[in-house]
C-alpha cells in the first residue's frame, strides 16, 4: 500500500525554560533549567498551603486570546493556543486563506479536567458545599477535547479536533494520530502534538507524593529532577505545551513549506503488566517495531531521547530497554531534557521532540543535565552528560514518551532528504 | 438603595466577567446584547455573581428582566432593598 510521507513544517511551543524553539534550544545547549518552588493547596501540614517544585510557563496569553476567552477557558486551552498559533505562523502557511474545514487539531493531553474540578470544589467549600454556586463553565472546561476544541474557537478550524489520552506517551500519540490521518486523507494539515496544566492540580503532587514518587532536593528546585543520578528520588510536574504543524510532503513541497523533518516510523504498544512500574521489554518491543516501521537498524538512530522521569526504578527499567536495543550501536547517542523542565506530563513527548530536532541543522546533542554522580545502573556508554555533544552528522532521532497503566510510544525522525 | 447604585453592581460584574468591553458608554434603556459582546454564558455568569458576592437570587423565569441595565435595576433594586 502507497503510504504518502508525513513532514513537520512547524513548531510552537512554550516550556518552562523557553516560549519559543529558538529560546528552548538555547537553553537546553546552555544548560538553563528552570524549575521554582510554587504554592500549592493542601500540600503544606495538615492542609494547609504548602511548596513543590514546578515548571511554570511564563509565556504571554494575550498574545492570541482576549482576556474574556482567557477567563472562561482553562490553562490547558490557553497554552494549546499559544502554541498552535506560533506553530501556524512557524509554518508559513497562508491561514487566513486556507481552507479551515480541511485541518485536524488532534492535542495529547495526560489528563484533563483535574484542575476545574478541584477549583470548584474548593470554590464551592466557601459556600458550604452548596452546588448552586458550582459554575456553569464546569462542563464545557472540563470535557476531555477542552484543549483542542479551544484551539477550533480561537481560529476558526472547522476540520475534526479532539484529544487523545495516552498518559504520558500523550504527545508522540498527538503526532501519531495526525500522521494517520493525513495518511488517511482526512484532513491536509495537521496541529498536533501535547499539553499540559497540571501544575494546578494538588491531586497530581499529591498523588506521585503518595506514590514515592514525587521528587524534593534540599537546596536547589533546579536539580530536583535529575535523572540517571544516583541521588534522584522523583518527578518534578511541569506544564507546557508543543504542537507541530504536520502536512503530506507533496503538500508541503507544493507551497514550498520550510520541513523540519520527516516522521518516518512510530509505534504504540503496550505492557499489559502494572498500573505504574514500566516494562523494559515492551519498551524494547516498542522500539524494535518503530525501527521495523521505518525500515532502518538501530545503528542507525543518531539520538535516543530517554522518557527517563528522575525515578529510581522507571530510569532504570528504561536504560535497560535501551541497551538491549541501541547496546551495540557506536554513534547512537542518548540524552533526556526533564533535567531541565521536569516532567510536562501531555506535553512532553512533543516538547522533548522538540528539543533535539535542531541537531538536524547544528550536529549538537543537548546534554542531560544534573548528574553529578551518575547510577552505575544507567550509565550507558554514550548517555550525554552535563555537557552539548557536537557530531558529524545527526540524520535520525528516536523520540521515546512512556506512561501510565503501561503505554509505551517511539516515534522515529528522520533529517529530510526529498 | 438606589438605582444607580444598582445599575453600577452591573456594571462591576459586567467589567468583571467581560473584561475586554468598554462599560463606559453603556445606554441604560438599550439591551445589554446590542451593546456588548454578551452571550448565554455571560448572563449565566451576571446570575452566578449576583448569587456570591450579594445573595440576590435571579430565579430562570425572569432571566428576561437583566435585558438592559435599566430592566436590571427596575427587577434588583427591590431585591437589594428588601435584603
Amino acid at each position: 500500500m502507497h503510504q504518502s510521507r508525513i513532514v513537520i513544517t512547524g513548531v510552537g511551543l512554550t516550556s518552562p525554560n523557553g516560549n519559543s524553539l529558538e529560546e528552548y534550544r538555547k537553553n537546553l545547549l546552555d544548560g538553563v533549567a528552570r524549575i521554582q518552588m510554587i504554592d500549592m493547596r493542601y500540600m503544606g501540614p495538615k492542609g494547609a498551603i504548602g511548596q513543590v517544585p514546578a515548571g511554570v510557563c511564563d509565556f504571554d496569553p494575550k498574545k492570541h486570546q482576549t482576556r474574556k476567552e482567557l477567563r472562561v477557558g482553562t490553562r490547558a486551552g490557553s497554552i494549546a493556543i499559544y502554541a498552535a498559533r506560533e506553530a501556524i505562523a512557524s509554518s508559513g502557511l497562508d491561514f487566513e486563506n486556507y481552507d479551515k474545514s480541511r485541518i485536524g487539531v488532534y492535542i495529547g493531553t495526560t489528563e484533563h479536567g483535574n484542575v476545574e474540578t478541584e477549583n470548584e470544589v474548593y470554590n464551592i467549600s466557601k459556600f458550604d458545599y452548596d452546588t448552586k454556586f458550582w459554575t456553569h463553565h464546569h462542563n464545557p472546561r472540563t470535557v476531555a477535547n477542552n484543549p483542542a476544541g479551544e484551539i477550533t474557537i480561537n481560529t476558526g478550524i472547522t476540520g475534526p479536533h479532539y484529544t487523545i489520552g495516552a498518559a504520558c506517551a500523550a504527545g508522540n500519540a498527538g503526532l501519531i494520530q495526525a500522521l494517520q490521518m493525513l495518511r488517511l486523507g482526512e484532513v491536509d494539515f495537521a496541529l498536533a502534538g501535547g499539553v499540559s496544566e497540571s501544575i494546578q492540580s494538588f491531586g497530581i503532587f499529591a498523588g506521585f507524593k503518595s506514590q514515592g514518587a514525587l521528587g524534593t532536593h534540599e537546596t536547589d528546585p533546579n536539580k530536583v529532577s535529575r535523572p540517571f543520578d544516583k541521588t534522584r528520588n522523583g518527578i518534578v510536574v511541569s506544564e507546557g505545551g508543543c504542537i507541530y504543524t504536520l502536512e503530506r510532503l507533496e503538500d508541503a513541497q507544493a507551497r514550498g513549506a520550510n520541513i523540519m523533518a520527516e516522521i518516518i516510523g512510530y509505534r504504540i504498544n503496550s505492557d499489559a503488566s502494572d498500573y505504574v512500574l514500566p516494562n523494559p521489554e515492551r519498551q524494547a518491543e516498542c522500539m524494535h517495531q518503530a525501527l521495523a516501521v521505518a525500515g532502518i537498524e538501530a545503528g542507525e538512530v543518531d539520538i535516543v531521547n530517554t522518557h527517563a522521569t528522575s525515578t529510581p526504578m522507571g530510569d532504570i527499567q528504561e536504560m535497560k530497554a535501551i541497551a538491549e536495543v541501541f547496546g551495540d550501536c557506536p554513534t547512537t547517542y542518548i540524552n533526556n531534557t526533564k533535567s531541565y523542565i521536569g516532567h510536562c506530563m501531555g506535553a512532553a513527548g512533543a516538547l522533548e521532540l522538540a528539543g533535539n530536532l535542531p541537531s538536524f541543522q547544528d550536529n549538537i546533542i543537548h546534554p542531560t543535565i544534573n548528574v553529578e554522580d551518575l547510577d552505575p545502573e544507567c550509565a550507558l556508554a554514550n548517555l550525554v552528560i552535563n555537557e552539548p555533544r557536537k557530531v558529524d552528522a545527526v540524520k535520525v532521532i528516536l523520540n521515546n514518551s512512556f506512561g501510565m497503566l503501561g503505554i509505551n510510544s517511539a516515534l522515529i525522525l528522520k533529517k529530510f532528504e526529498d | 438603595m438606589t438605582e444607580d447604585q444598582v445599575q453600577q453592581i452591573v456594571i462591576d460584574i459586567i467589567n468583571e466577567i467581560a473584561p475586554d468591553e468598554d462599560t463606559t458608554g453603556i445606554k441604560p434603556e438599550v439591551n445589554l446584547r446590542d451593546q456588548m459582546d454578551l452571550d448565554s454564558m455571560d448572563f449565566l455568569d451576571i446570575v452566578m455573581e449576583l448569587r456570591k458576592q450579594h445573595g440576590i437570587e435571579v430565579p430562570e423565569e425572569d432571566y428576561p428582566e437583566l435585558a438592559s441595565l435599566k430592566s436590571c435595576s427596575d427587577y434588583l433594586t427591590p431585591k437589594f432593598n428588601a435584603k
